[in-house]
C-alpha cells in the first residue's frame, strides 16, 4: 500500500487515490485529421514499462485533484510528484 | 493419571489449576500453560491424524510452526474455530478442544487404513486417478473427495465476537521480542524514536528467556537473568509501546504492516463476553527492524513422524519454561550443538537421556559439559528407524559411512519414550521476503538469509543468520546504530560468554539400508509428503520448486511448510545435482499464520458492511409496502405490491395507471451535477455528442455521453438554469464515475476552460409525476404557475414556490407521457412527496417503482445505459444517429465513430422484438439465432429488455442483434431449454410513435 504525497494535501494512504494510467498522453487537438492508426495510437497504446514510469493519479477521496507521479514499477517506489501542467522532472528519463 | 510436570518454573503458577476438555475428557493444566504444554503434562502426545495417510501424530514444536497439534476449539454453531495450533493457544478455564481429521476418534481412526494402502496413493495421486471415466467425476469422485477433504469444521452461524481495526504510525517497528528485538527496541526508543515492539507470545524474551546454561553468560549472569533485567528497563521507556500476543500477518510495501492482536483468546468464556476478541493493527512505520528469530529443523529419516518425536529445542522449552518433561527416557538426535543444551537441561532435572550425533566429533564447551556429566553420545551415528504406533517406544541407529551417504555396521536398538530432533536452524525470513526483499544462500550451514537492500528495513539476530549470542548482540548493536543513524553505547562493554559453536553436518535425507520406496521419511507432516514423493516428482519431470510444491503439496497445509520447505529444497538440490542456492525458494505469502475472517473484516459487518443511501422519501416507501432494489448504494422502490399482489401484477397495475391517469416516481437518486462558469456551454459541447451552445435559458436537452472509444457511457437531461449555469443529470449508478470523468478532462485536457463542477445529487429530492392528469395535479400544487404548453412546453424548466420553498420544475419525460420533475431541497423531499400524493388522490395518482419505470420507457423504446448497452454500443448501434452532431468539430469519442470497426455494418444493433405469441414473455439475456438446425448455431445477439406491456396488451422486448437495423420484419428464433420461441424484428418504439401523448 503506497503512501502518496498529494501535491495539494500531503502524504496520504493509497486507498484515497485512484490511478489514471500513463501520464503525458496529450489528447490530439484535431482528432478528425488523424488516420485510424494515429488515433488508435492515442486511444489504446500504453507503454506499461518495468522501471521508471510517469503516471497520472487522482486524489479521488480527498481534494479530487489530478496530478503526476514518477514511479519505479519494479519496486513501487514513488520518486517524484508534480502538478498537472508542470514539466516532468528531467532526471528520470 | 500420569504427571509429567516435574519442576516449578516462574512462568507457570502451579497453585492455579485450570480444567479443560480434550476430546471430551477433562484434564487439568496450570495457569501459564498452552494447550500443548498442558496435554504433555498429562502425558498426551497423540493429538491428531495426518491428512492423507491418517497416521497418528503428536505435538512436534512449541510455536507457530506446529504442523500436527491443530485442533478444533469450541463446539457451538457460531463459536467454533478449526485449525488452532495447540502450541500457541493459551490454556483457560473451561477450554474445549478436540482433535481433527480422525473418525471415530484419534486413537482408533478408520482413515488409518490409508496408511496401509499408501503405496497406492503416491504424489499426484488425485491428478492421476480421478481422470476417468469422465462421468464419475460429478457423482462418485467429487463427493468422496469432499468427504475426506479439509481438516476442521467451519462455524455454520454468524460470528458473534467483536473485532476491531486500529491505524497507527511509528518511527520504528520492531518485529519480535527476543533478545535482538529487545536490544533494538531499547536502542531506538532511547534515541527519541517513537517505537512499537510486537511479539506473538504472552511475554517477551524469545528463547533466551528460559536459557539457563552455565556455559552461556552475559555480564557474568545467566542469559535469561540478564534479559529479564533488560525487559524491566525497556518497560520504563516512555516512547516505547510493547504489544504482546500480537503477530505480524503481512508486510506490504512502503512499510505498511498488518498485525493481529489477540485480546481475549486466553480468557475463560465469562471474561470474553462483550470484549473485543482480536484487533487488526494497520501499522505505518518509517523504519522496520525484523527480529523474528529462527525455527529448528527436523531431520528426515524413516518413520520420523511418530507421536513422541519433537524438535529438540521444544523439549527444552517444555522443560525449562513450562516445567514439563516430554518423556522419561529421551534420545536426542542432532547434527549440531543445540541439542546439547536440551540434553544438559534434561540431565539436571534428572531425566535420563542420550545423544545421537551425525557429526564425527565436536569439541565445544557445551559438549565437554555434556560429556563430563556422563551423558552418552553416539558420534557419527544416524537414526534409521523408529517403532511404536501411538507413541514411539524404541529406535534403531547405525553408523554413518565416511562420506555420510550410507550406513555401515550393525543396527543398535535403543528404547525410549521420546525423541528430540535438531537439524539446525532456519532463519524466519518471511517478513523480509514479504516486503519484497531478496535472499542469499549461505553454504556453510545451508540457510537462506536476507539480502539487505533497503534503507527502511533491516533483519537482526537469528533471522539474519546470527545464531550464537556473541554475534547476535554485537552485530545487532552495530547494525541498529548504523540503520537508525544513532550512536548508542549501552552495549559497548557487554561481556558475553558463549561456548556453543555453529558447526553442523547437514544431510537433508538421511541414509538408510531400506530402499527409499519402502520408507516413510516425512518432510511435510501435515500434508503427508515424504522424501519419496519429492523424488517421484523429479523423476516425472518436475524441476521448478513451485511445481514440485504443488504436485506433492509440500508446504501447502495450514503451517505453510515452516518446517518442511527447506528439506524439500535440499532433497531436490541433492537429487538434481544442483546447488541449493540456485533453486530459489517458494514464495512467502501473507499471512504468516492464519488470520480469522473476523479480524480482517473488523467492525464492517451487518449493517456496517456497506454504505446504504436512502432518499428523503425512503420512510414513506417503507410505510407503503415498497419492495426495494439496490442501485449502486441506493435503495430504490422496485414496486409497491398491494393486497398480496405479486411483482408482475403490481407492475401491470402501476404501469396502466401511469398511462391512464397519473403516476409518481421517486427520482431523487438520479445523479445531479451542477455546472457553472463562462465556458459551461463549450464544456457541454465537448462532452456530449449533440450541440449545446444554442440551448435557450430555461430549456432542457437530452444528451448522450461517449467514451473516447466511441461507446455510449452515460445519458441524461441537462437544463440551462441561466446563461452560465447548467444542471446535468446522470444515471443513478453512473453519477460518481461521470463526475470524475468530467473532472479528469477539465483538469488535464482543458484546463483553460472556466468551468466548475459540483455534485448535488444529495442536495435535491425529486418527485416525477407523469400521465394525462399530471398537469392537473401540478396545477393544484402550483396554482400560480402557467402550465400551458405555450408557456411551459415539453423540455423546459420553471422555478416556483411550494409554501415558500423554492422548487425547480422540469417538464421532461422518460415515460412518453406528459411529465414533470419537481426538485426541492432534500430536507423538504418527504413533505413534497406527501403533498404530491395528497394532491393526486382524486386522479388516482399511483406511486410506481423502478420496474414500472423500466416497462414504461421500454414501450417508448428509450434505452437504459447499462441494460441495453454494455460498453460496446455506439450511438449508431442504438439507432440514435439523430443525437450525434455532424457539425461539431470535436467531442469526446467523435473520432472513434468512424474507425473501421465502428462503421462495420454487421455490428450488434438495437432492435425491437415481438413474440409471435403475444402472451410469451422473453427472458432477458436469452440468445437470438436465425437457424437452429446448422451446428454450431450462429448466435446473432441477445435480449436486453423484456416486459409484458399492459398498455399494448402484448409482450415487447428490446434486443441487440447483428445487423439488426436491416432486419425489420424478419423472423428470428429464441432457443430456450424446452422450446424455441419465434419472434419478429420490429421498430424499437412500440407505443405512440408520433409523441402525441407528450402534449396531450
Amino acid at each position: 500500500m503506497f503512501l502518496i504525497n498529494c501535491p495539494f494535501c500531503g502524504e496520504r494512504d493509497q486507498s484515497e487515490f485512484s490511478s489514471g494510467g500513463e501520464a503525458h498522453i496529450v489528447r490530439p487537438k484535431q482528432p478528425t485529421e488523424l488516420s485510424d492508426d494515429e488515433w488508435a495510437e492515442y486511444l489504446f497504446m500504453r507503454k506499461n514499462i518495468k522501471g521508471i514510469q510517469f503516471e497520472r493519479w487522482n486524489h479521488a477521496h480527498g481534494c479530487r485533484k489530478w496530478f503526476n507521479v514518477v514511479r519505479d514499477t519494479s519496486n513501487d517506489k514513488i520518486l517524484s510528484v508534480y502538478k498537472m501542467g508542470e514539466k516532468p522532472p528531467v532526471n528520470y528519463k | 493419571m500420569p504427571n509429567y510436570r516435574i519442576h516449578k518454573t516462574e512462568y507457570i503458577d502451579e497453585t492455579k489449576r485450570v480444567s479443560f476438555k480434550y476430546d471430551g475428557k477433562t484434564y487439568f493444566g496450570c495457569e501459564g500453560d498452552t494447550l500443548a504444554s498442558a496435554l504433555l503434562a498429562n502425558g498426551i502426545h497423540l493429538v491428531g491424524r495426518s491428512f492423507k495417510y491418517h497416521r497418528p501424530r503428536g505435538i512436534v514444536s512449541c510455536g507457530a510452526e506446529e504442523p500436527n497439534a491443530i485442533c478444533q476449539i469450541g463446539n457451538k454453531k457460531d463459536l467454533t474455530e478449526p485449525n488452532v495450533r495447540a502450541t500457541e493457544l493459551e490454556l483457560y478455564e473451561g477450554l474445549e478442544a478436540s482433535s481433527q481429521n480422525c473418525w471415530p476418534n484419534v486413537k482408533f481412526d478408520i482413515g488409518g487404513i490409508n496408511n496401509f494402502i499408501s503405496p497406492l496413493i503416491p504424489a499426484g495421486f488425485y491428478y492421476k486417478t480421478f481422470m476417468w471415466p469422465k462421468s464419475f467425476w460429478k457423482k462418485v469422485y467429487e463427493p468422496l473427495i469432499r468427504l475426506s477433504a479439509g481438516l476442521g469444521k467451519s462455524p455454520t452461524e454468524p460470528d458473534p465476537d467483536i473485532y476491531d481495526h486500529k491505524h497507527v504510525h511509528y518511527d520504528v517497528l520492531v518485529i519480535g521480542g527476543g533478545i535482538s528485538g529487545i536490544i533494538a527496541a531499547k536502542m531506538a526508543a532511547k534515541n527519541n524514536l517513537k517505537t512499537l515492539l510486537v511479539d506473538d507470545k504472552k511475554i517477551l524474551g524469545g528463547s533466551t528467556i528460559y536459557q539457563n546454561n552455565e556455559a552461556i553468560k552475559i555480564d557474568n549472569k545467566l542469559s535469561n537473568e540478564w534479559l529479564k533485567n533488560e525487559i524491566q528497563e525497556i518497560k520504563k521507556l516512555s516512547n516505547l509501546t510493547i504489544k504482546t500476543r500480537t503477530s505480524i500477518a503481512a508486510y506490504h510495501g512502503y512499510n505498511f504492516l498488518l498485525a493481529k492482536e489477540n485480546l481475549t483468546d486466553h480468557l475463560p468464556e465469562e471474561k470474553k463476553k462483550n470484549k473485543i476478541r482480536q484487533r487488526l493493527w494497520k501499522i505505518r512505520a518509517k523504519k522496520v527492524i525484523i527480529a523474528t528469530g529462527s525455527i529448528e529443523r527436523p531431520l528426515v529419516f524413516n518413520n520420523n513422524d511418530r507421536p513422541g518425536i519433537l524438535l529438540s529445542n521444544s523439549i527444552n522449552k517444555y522443560l525449562d519454561y513450562y516445567g514439563v518433561s516430554c518423556g522419561e527416557n529421551i534420545i536426542l538426535f542432532t547434527n549440531n550443538d543445540s541439542a546439547y543444551e536440551t540434553s544438559i537441561s534434561l540431565h539436571k532435572k534428572g531425566i535420563k537421556n542420550l545423544i545421537v550425533d551425525l557429526r564425527k566429533s565436536a569439541r565445544s564447551e557445551l559438549i565437554k559439559q555434556a560429556e563430563s556429566l556422563g551423558i552418552k553420545i553416539y558420534f557419527n551415528y544416524v537414526v534409521t528407524n523408529t517403532f511404536g504406533y501411538r507413541k514411539i517406544n524404541s529406535l534403531e541407529i547405525m553408523k554413518l559411512s565416511e562420506d555420510g551417504n550410507t550406513t555401515v555396521g550393525n543396527k543398535i536398538k535403543l528404547s525410549c519414550d521420546c525423541l528430540g530432533m535438531s537439524g539446525g536452524w532456519t532463519p524466519m525470513v518471511h517478513m523480509h521476503t514479504q516486503s519484497g526483499g531478496k535472499l542469499n544462500f549461505r553454504d556453510d550451514d545451508q540457510v537462506f538469509l536476507p539480502k539487505e537492500n533497503s534503507e527502511d528495513q533491516i533483519s537482526v539476530g537469528s533471522c539474519n543468520g546470527d545464531f550464537d549470542l556473541e554475534n547476535i548482540i554485537d552485530k545487532t548493536v552495530n547494525k541498529i546504530n548504523k540503520f537508525l543513524d544513532i550512536d548508542n553505547q549501552d552495549y559497548q562493554d557487554t561481556n558475553i560468554i558463549c561456548s556453543k559453536e555453529n558447526d553442523k553436518r547437514n544431510i537433508w535425507l538421511l541414509p538408510n539400508k531400506i530402499p527409499l520406496g519402502k520408507t516413510k521419511c516425512f518432510i511435510d507432516f501435515q500434508n503427508d509428503s515424504t522424501a519419496k514423493d519429492i523424488k517421484l516428482a523429479l523423476k516425472e519431470g518436475f524441476r521448478s520448486i513451485e511445481h514440485v510444491k504443488r504436485y506433492t503439496t509440500t508446504g501447502m497445509a495450514t503451517d505453510q511448510g515452516k518446517l518442511s520447505n527447506m528439506h524439500a529444497l535440499g532433497i531436490i538440490a541433492d537429487t538434481a545435482g544442483v546447488k541449493m542456492g540456485t533453486l530459489g525458494t517458494t514464495t512467502f505469502r501473507p499471512p504468516f499464520t492464519p488470520l480469522t475472517f473476523g479480524t480482517l473484516v473488523g467492525r464492517n459487518v451487518g449493517k456496517f458492511f456497506e454504505v446504504v443511501r436512502k432518499t428523503s422519501m425512503h420512510e414513506w416507501h417503507v410505510e407503503n409496502n415498497a419492495e426495494f432494489e439496490n442501485v449502486g448504494q441506493w435503495k430504490r422502490p422496485w414496486y409497491y405490491p398491494k393486497n398480496g399482489e405479486n411483482m408482475h401484477d403490481a407492475v401491470q397495475r402501476e404501469s396502466k395507471a401511469a398511462r391512464d391517469s397519473a403516476g409518481i416516481l421517486d427520482a431523487s437518486t438520479l445523479g445531479k451535477i451542477d455546472i457553472q462558469g463562462t465556458d459551461a456551454s463549450e464544456f457541454l459541447n465537448r462532452v456530449y455528442t449533440n450541440a449545446w451552445s444554442k440551448l435557450e435559458v430555461g430549456k432542457c436537452r437530452y444528451g448522450l455521453m461517449l467514451n473516447e472509444d466511441g461507446m455510449v457511457y452515460d445519458d441524461g437531461v441537462t437544463t440551462r438554469i441561466s446563461e452560465n449555469h447548467y444542471l446535468m443529470t446522470t444515471t443513478t449508478g453512473g453519477a460518481a464515475n461521470v463526475l470524475s470523468k468530467l473532472e479528469d478532462y477539465l483538469q488535464t485536457e482543458w484546463p483553460e476552460l472556466d468551468v466548475y463542477l459540483t455534485s448535488v445529487t444529495d442536495h435535491y429530492s425529486t418527485a416525477s409525476i407523469c400521465g394525462p392528469n399530471s398537469k392537473k395535479i401540478l396545477n393544484k400544487l402550483f396554482p400560480n404557475l402557467d402550465l400551458s404548453d405555450e408557456n411551459f412546453p415539453h423540455m423546459s424548466f420553471k422555478e416556483d414556490k411550494l409554501e415558500n420553498i423554492n422548487c425547480r420544475i422540469m417538464r421532461i419525460s422518460f415515460t412518453g407521457e406528459q411529465s414533470y420533475e419537481i426538485n426541492i431541497e432534500s430536507k423538504y423531499g418527504h413533505s413534497l412527496w406527501k403533498m404530491c400524493i395528497e394532491a393526486g388522490k382524486e386522479f388516482n395518482l399511483t406511486h410506481y417503482g423502478t420496474e414500472t419505470m423500466h416497462l414504461l420507457r421500454a414501450e417508448k423504446g428509450f434505452i437504459i445505459v447499462g441494460q441495453d448497452t454494455d460498453g460496446t454500443m455506439t450511438p449508431s448501434d442504438l439507432q440514435m444517429d439523430w443525437i450525434v452532431s455532424k457539425k461539431k468539430f470535436d467531442f469526446i469519442g467523435k473520432r472513434s465513430l468512424y474507425r473501421s470497426d465502428t462503421i462495420r455494418e454487421d455490428r450488434k444493433q438495437l432492435v425491437g422484438l415481438l413474440t409471435d405469441d403475444p402472451k410469451e414473455i422473453l427472458e432477458e439475456g436469452a440468445q437470438i439465432v436465425s437457424d437452429v438446425k446448422s451446428k454450431p448455431i450462429d448466435m446473432l445477439g441477445h435480449v436486453t429488455s423484456s416486459y409484458f406491456s399492459p398498455n399494448l396488451n402484448k409482450s415487447i422486448a428490446l434486443a441487440v442483434v447483428r445487423s439488426g437495423k436491416t432486419m425489420k420484419g424478419q423472423k428470428l428464433i429464441i432457443p430456450m431449454e424446452n422450446k424455441n420461441i419465434n419472434v419478429t424484428v420490429s421498430d424499437t418504439i412500440f407505443l405512440d410513435k408520433e409523441n402525441k401523448r407528450l402534449n396531450a
